[in-house]
């Protein structure tokens, strides 16, 4: 061949936590050493992450894979042939092919891990851009019906339909309104909105004007969290790229429309993904949650009307107005339309995202994408939706992943974060976990949630060194029950939700007595 | 012996040269014209005092509310409220140690007891040669090949106690070894 031979390595975060660049540095010293012209492209991951770093090499049929690839393994791999090697045994075949990713349905992480996220015209070559382009040929009206008629919900974890907070945003009657990107993902167990940020910064983007076009905002801002360094620099790169472009600024594609985006660094406070909160630390403040009404949709960012949607929301709309909201509605299951990119994480052997229709179950996620747990052992608990979700055990595993069957459970689909413990977990230090959490990250403004989680913790402590368990317990259940009904928001509302489903589920764990017996 | 955050001032004396008041106007001065003195940037110009001084000196923050046309209490309410904000040097490396759910999952409460054990770092310590400093972070966002955790800004993924142990060798070589 006389071209390059085009190697893509991902350079995501979580592939470079496992030595993707050392892997890129290899590549290219043993392909100049042997002489064979090759160039690195730096993509997103596919998110396969169990095979990160995951090596690609394009050739006429297809992407070939490779991995999980150690940089002790690229000088083998040019032995055995690389760039193409079919008989090392990394040598995974075409990436399509590879069953985890063939067998979900990728519609917002389509490009991901395919194009080079610094590229425009990468992304432009591989369809973006036609959601902005459908968006700028209709009435503004229209392009708000069409994410109505989808049937998108938010999906950052409240679930709150996307389409009818845009309605809202667009009836308002002001001379200034803003589009925010709640791209604070704190959960444990959540790394979606960061893959998406760092493989295909432009979908979010061109979700970003979309609303923009669709409620008359002209200023965005992308609100990231500070720990996610690689995300901040991917965006800034990409919105850069963008405005060099012609899509983002004062004339998107000669339409004579303006949008302009702005990346805000966060600072390290779990409490800020509250969109509220979030809304007070872009004005430069403490984040600090807001008392609603009024709901941001009327009186946001600096009082103005305010669209605040997750990095999932805005990138599931370019889909959305590029092939209709019918084609989007048509995946998933009763109230949850579309595709969730669900996340599996913790104790899993085959641990990454997949993408696929409301509906799966979780079994299907843990055992058939996520080969059972990492350790070997049993599944006891799976914490599901983050930090504030429920321990579901593990004989409740065939439960469909939708909305409305989980809030019936007494669950949380949350934003799709899957964490598997294997059974050495103590679910009673679990429990008390979720209080002392809440007791670090809460911004302090209502006093169930500041003080609530400082009694939760220290009775917990108490049930755990085996003192009056039975009173204790009790008290336990009586504050999760004010924090519940008298919180502000969803971190002192919702805090007892894990709590609770360890009490309910795991209740073996509590009973310290024994504790007890053995101090004395 | 470890210190806590609050300590980290009188452990680092003669350690490393404070920010000079000079240092501290300089550095407010000019990030804050950079931002226009717009206070709605105040979280980025405490990032950007931060990356310059390796901390927000105290001494910052009337110098800070001067420029913005805030009070002193607004400014220092936003410092402390934000974990990421120290008032104080930390040491050479930082290493962010996740502390969340899934990395709970796969062992990180052995590792924080490891360092807890073998090198008296709790969270928040710095080494009392100010070489490293150890903090807790919920959730560094690599869930699934965790336990994860951020050193001097880069994120590492499957970490165990020998791979700390590394990262803090490595930090605590004399400088003038090191250069040798």
């Amino acid at each position: 061949m006389t071209f390059p031979i085009r190697i893509f390595v991902p350079k995501d975060a979580a592939a470079r936590s496992v030595g993707a660049d050392d892997v890129a540095a290899r590549i290219m010293a043993e392909a100049e050493a042997r002489s064979i012209e090759v160039s690195v492209v730096r993509t997103g991951t596919r998110g396969a992450l169990f095979l990160e770093p995951l090596v690609e090499v394009e050739t006429s049929a297809g992407r070939i894979g490779y991995g999980p690839v150690d940089p002790d393994d690229v000088t083998g791999l040019f032995d055995a042939g690389f760039p193409s090697a079919d008989g090392h045994p990394l040598h995974l075949g075409p990436v399509d092919a590879i069953p985890y990713l063939a067998r979900q349905t990728r519609v917002t992480f389509a490009r991901c891990g395919v194009i080079d996220p610094a590229s425009v015209a990468d992304y432009r070559a591989q369809g973006g851009f036609r959601g902005l382009e459908a968006a700028l040929a209709k009435p503004a009206a229209d392009i708000v019906e069409d994410v109505v008629a989808s049937g998108l919900r938010g999906r950052g974890g409240a679930g709150f339909p996307t389409g009818i907070k845009w309605r809202t945003v667009a009836a308002a009657e002001a001379d200034e309104k803003y589009i925010c990107c709640n791209a604070d993902e704190g959960d444990s167990g959540t790394f979606a909105d960061r893959i998406l940020m760092e493989g295909d910064p432009f979908l979010l983007i061109e979700g970003m004007t979309i609303a923009g076009l669709a409620v008359g905002a002209c200023t965005g801002y992308v609100y990231i969290r500070s720990e996610y360094p690689d995300a901040i620099a991917a965006m800034k790169t990409a919105i850069a790229a963008c405005e060099a472009d012609g899509t983002l600024g004062d004339d998107i594609l000669g339409s004579g429309r303006s949008f302009r985006l702005h990346v805000r660094v966060g600072a390290g406070a779990y409490i800020c993904g509250e969109e509220s909160a979030m809304l007070d630390s872009l004005e430069g403040k403490r984040g600090i949650v807001r008392a609603k009404p009024p709901i941001p949709a009327i009186a946001g960012l600096f009082g103005k009307p305010t669209v605040v949607n997750n990095v999932l929301s805005f990138a599931a709309v370019p889909s959305i107005l590029a092939d209709g909201p019918e084609a989007y509605a048509a995946h998933g299951m009763g109230k949850s339309r579309g595709t969730m990119p669900f996340q599996i994480a913790g104790n899993i052997a085959r641990g990454g995202l997949v993408e696929l229709g409301f509906g799966v179950t979780l079994r299907e996620l843990i055992e058939d994408f996520g080969g059972g747990t990492h350790s070997g052992r049993p599944v006891r608990a799976v914490q599901v939706g983050g930090p504030l979700g429920a321990y579901v055990p593990a004989d409740r595993l065939d439960l469909p992943m939708d909305y409305e069957a989980f809030a019936e459970a007494g669950f949380m689909v949350g934003h799709g974060g899957i964490v598997v413990f294997d059974d050495t977990v103590d679910m009673a230090r679990q429990a008390r976990f979720a209080f002392a959490f809440c007791a670090i990250e809460s911004c302090g403004k209502c006093t169930p949630c500041r003080v609530g989680a400082v009694r939760g913790r220290e009775t917990m402590d108490r049930i755990l060194a085996g003192e009056d368990v039975a009173t204790n317990v009790a008290l336990v259940e009586d504050l999760c029950t004010l924090m519940t009904d008298a919180s502000l928001c969803a971190m002192g509302g919702l805090t007892p939700m894990p709590v609770k489903s360890a009490l309910t589920y795991f209740p073996e764990d509590f009973d310290r007595a024994h504790a007890r017996e053995a101090a004395e | 012996m470890s210190v806590t955050p609050d300590d980290r001032s009188a452990s680092l004396a003669g350690a490393d040269a404070p920010a000079t008041t000079d240092d501290v106007a300089a550095a407010v001065a000019d990030v804050c014209a950079a931002h226009g003195d717009r206070p709605d940037a105040l979280i980025e110009m405490l990032h950007a005092i931060q990356a310059r001084l390796g901390h927000v000196p105290p001494q910052a923050e009337p110098l800070i509310a001067a420029r913005l046309n805030r009070s002193r209490a607004e400014i220092h309410g936003v410092v402390s409220f934000y974990h990421d904000f120290h008032t104080a040097p930390a040491g050479r490396r930082v290493i962010k140690l996740c502390r969340a759910e899934a990395c709970q999952a796969v062992g990180c409460e052995d590792l924080a007891n490891h360092l807890h054990r073998a090198h008296r770092l709790g969270s928040g310590a710095t080494t009392p040669d100010a070489a490293v400093t150890v903090e807790d972070a919920y959730c560094l966002g690599n869930c699934a090949l965790g336990p994860a955790a951020l050193v001097d800004g880069e994120l590492q993924g499957r970490v165990t106690a020998e791979r700390l142990d590394r990262w803090i060798a490595e930090a605590r070589i004399p400088r003038g070894e090191a250069a040798e």
